[in-house]
């Protein structure tokens, strides 16, 4: 699967899988990971505030788009960077369209499963805004710090 | 009012470049209609019956001069010489074409205006006390937390894909002229035990199929959080809302099944988030402010001789004055109304001569604002007692005088079948018919405030069930049929209507309305409203007028 990293020196594409992947209901079942590096998904109808013992294991954490209209895991994107302070990789897979992509990358996925859209598009898209008039969990500050900056520069 | 600075331009030019490039690829074929549904939704443009519909966001119902002048202007040029107000405070184009909906709204930016967010499953316009900063007795202004949550909520990343569209509403007085108790999230401006300023957030009002009036989840939440909060809320709505059925998708499902255990929910959340990082610095809060001070209003008398001799010698103009024309915090000044639904005409709609004639009122006599309200009607909110004749025979000339606010004429009508394809039933004949049965203004002031309310359908554009007579429009066997709801109201003392029984046809509404106006006025006490005296005389004595004897069969 084509997935669009995006790092802070720009966005990649590559099909390599970043290690292993293990479901929530396989590690619920038993299931643990031995040596290596490993990724976790989780479907979008998991409370991520209950995870943290786990996810803090892995390397990596995939969230589901059933459906592009379905946002349950923008919630969970932003609670896992936010406030389980979670480093590893969150990758979006299914519905990842280019027109969301922005979305995705303020909530806090640094990895998009983008399959066979076009990478420029992607790319575009995620460039498309310079301005965000709230905080989240990526790196830009909001116009309402700018402003603030601003008038103390002034 | 509110002015972009350049951050607040720039979102706004990039997300009209954002939808030319996505509009370009739908002209091409690149796009299908399917893939391209999502994206012009994110962008107010609705495909209808017979055309697309542009619906341009007005926040919390504010207006320049300069903007209304550019809605005429798109009407004129991309439209048919009209516009249409909305019960949102909004303004909708019923017939652009695709290709040209990029410079319209290339168009709106110019003048600071947009149309993000006007439809989708996300937070919608902020609306708000057409009044604000004109009515006596607002504990503070709520154009301030308005725009707030307006830039908060615009292309927030977490909440664009809720289950449905999520629907604000602010105000700052006892007297609710914002609808707060019908909307997903209510907020109250009030003070606290200590003095200390703050909101009551009410959640999961809303009409639609299933009707609810919102339920209080906090009694008093500091004004400093109310971002942290609002996020609180939408998280856990964003996460439990129903996604399987959309009829069951609205947060007043969720509160409606077990209020506690949702208050305890976002209390949880809350008391857990970052409110350091979430809530807006205060330094924001003074910058928006600073938007807002008070007009520099004159230091007049309380009483007007001009204003009064006028009065006395034009029966028109007083009867205006008594329907249209309000108290104003400010001694001198007065809030005037602008009545959009002239008799025998679609309620809301205005031309772009129109448009241009309330615009150069507003610049030469309100301080060059102008108001929308949720019930389809304009308002000038600083108008000087001394200036009021000038501004009614311009009005009247314009058409635009028509002295029926709060008079069983001022109907809220959804666009209806004419338009829309998902209403059962025409709903804008309805209403002309109703308004031309009581078209003489006597009878019209002595039937006083009564508000009728008109869906083509059950989701409840019209908000029938907040009418004192509200009336729904079905489909029995392909033939349009009219339920009537009695004792609804969005004020503070909002209730639901409750229905009467079987509907009437077509021909038959008409008759039934003016049978339940007669009932009243027998039964009246001195000075009471209807929906005052069916409250006291509950349903039956108006059963009995609509269907006589049959109702107790």
């Amino acid at each position: 699967m084509a997935t669009l990293r995006i790092t802070d020196e720009g966005s990649v594409v590559d099909s390599q899988p970043k290690g292993e992947e293990i479901s929530l209901a396989q590690w619920r079942e038993g299931a643990r990971p031995e040596a290596g590096r490993f990724s976790l998904s989780i479907p979008n109808t998991e409370d991520i505030d209950g995870l943290a013992e786990i996810v803090a294991r892995f390397d990596g954490v995939i969230l589901e788009f059933p459906h592009f209209t379905d946002g349950r895991a923008y919630s969970q994107a932003r609670t896992l960077r936010e406030r389980l302070r979670f480093k590893g990789e969150v990758k979006a897979r299914g519905a990842v369209l280019c027109d969301q992509a922005l979305f995705m990358a303020r909530a806090g996925f640094d990895a998009l499963e983008i399959g066979d859209g076009d990478p420029a598009g992607f790319i575009r898209a995620l460039a498309a805004y310079s301005v965000f008039y709230q905080p989240a969990a990526d790196a830009t500050a909001p116009a309402r710090v700018l402003r603030g900056a601003k008038r103390e520069a002034a | 009012m509110y002015r972009y600075d350049e951050f607040d331009e720039t979102l706004v030019r990039e997300r009209v470049a954002e939808f030319r490039g996505q509009v370009a690829r739908r002209l091409s074929g690149e796009l299908s209609e399917e893939a391209f549904k999502p994206l012009r939704l994110m962008n107010g443009l609705y495909l209808q019956l017979h055309a697309y519909m542009l619906r341009v966001a007005i926040p919390y119902g504010t207006l320049s001069s300069r903007q209304m002048r550019r809605l005429a202007h798109i009407a004129s040029v991309y439209d048919k010489g009209y516009g249409h107000f909305t019960t949102r405070q909004n303004i909708q184009y019923n017939w652009p074409a695709l290709i040209d909906v990029p410079d319209i709204l290339d168009e709106l930016a110019d003048v600071e205006m947009h149309a993000i967010q006007t439809s989708g499953n996300c937070i919608r316009n902020i609306t708000s006390d057409p009044f604000a900063g004109a009515i006596a007795g607002e504990i503070d202004d709520p154009r301030v937390w308005s725009e707030l949550i307006r830039q908060w909520s615009s292309l927030h990343p977490e909440f664009s894909f809720l289950p449905r569209k999520f629907k604000i509403a602010v105000t700052a007085s006892a007297e609710d002229r914002a609808a707060i108790k019908v909307h997903d999230i209510g907020l109250r401006i009030r003070k606290g035990a200590d003095g200390e300023r703050g909101f009551e957030v009410m959640v999961g009002g809303g009409l639609g199929r299933t009707p609810y009036i919102a339920e209080t989840i906090r009694e008093f939440l500091p004004e400093r959080h109310l971002l942290s909060y609002l996020e609180a809320v939408m998280r856990i709505y964003n996460r439990l809302g129903r996604r399987d059925n959309k009829y069951k998708a609205r947060v007043k499902i969720l509160v409606a099944e077990d209020a506690a255990e949702f208050r305890r929910m976002v209390e949880d959340e809350w008391a857990r988030s970052d409110k350091d990082s979430l809530d807006a610095p205060l330094d924001e809060i003074r910058r928006i402010r600073r938007h807002f001070t008070p007009p520099k209003f004159d230091r007049l008398a309380a009483e007007s001789e001009a204003f009064d001799a006028a009065r006395a010698a034009r029966p028109e103009f007083d009867r205006w004055v008594k329907t249209n024309v309000l108290p104003h915090r400010q001694r001198g000044y007065a809030i005037v109304l602008i009545s959009l639904k002239p008799i025998g005409k679609p309620p809301g709609d205005i031309s772009a001569r129109q448009m241009d004639a309330v615009a150069d009122l507003a610049e030469r006599y309100s301080f060059d604002e102008i108001r929308a309200t949720h019930e389809q009607n304009l308002c000038l909110p600083h108008v000087r007692k001394d200036d009021l004749f000038a501004v009614w025979r311009t009005l009247d000339a314009a058409e635009l005088a028509t002295p029926n606010i709060g008079l069983v004429s001022d109907i809220i009508a959804c666009p209806g079948l004419d338009y829309c394809d998902l209403a059962n039933a025409r709903s804008i004949p309805i209403a002309e018919r109703i308004a031309e049965r009581f078209a003489d203004p006597e009878e019209a002031a002595d039937i006083g405030e009564l508000k009728v309310k008109i869906s083509g359908c059950i989701n409840a554009c019209g908000h029938h069930h907040v009418g004192h007579i509200g009336i729904l429009g079905v489909d029995k066997k392909g033939e349009e049929f009219y339920q009537i709801m009695l004792g609804g109201s969005g004020g503070a003392d909002a209730s639901l209507g409750v229905i009467t029984g079987r509907g009437f046809s077509s021909s038959e509404i008409v008759d039934a309305v003016e049978r339940l106006i007669r009932i009243y006025k027998a039964n009246r006490d001195d000075g009471e409203r209807f929906l005052d005296a069916y409250r006291r005389l509950g349903p039956e004595t108006f059963k009995e007028a609509l269907y006589g004897d049959a109702a107790h069969h």
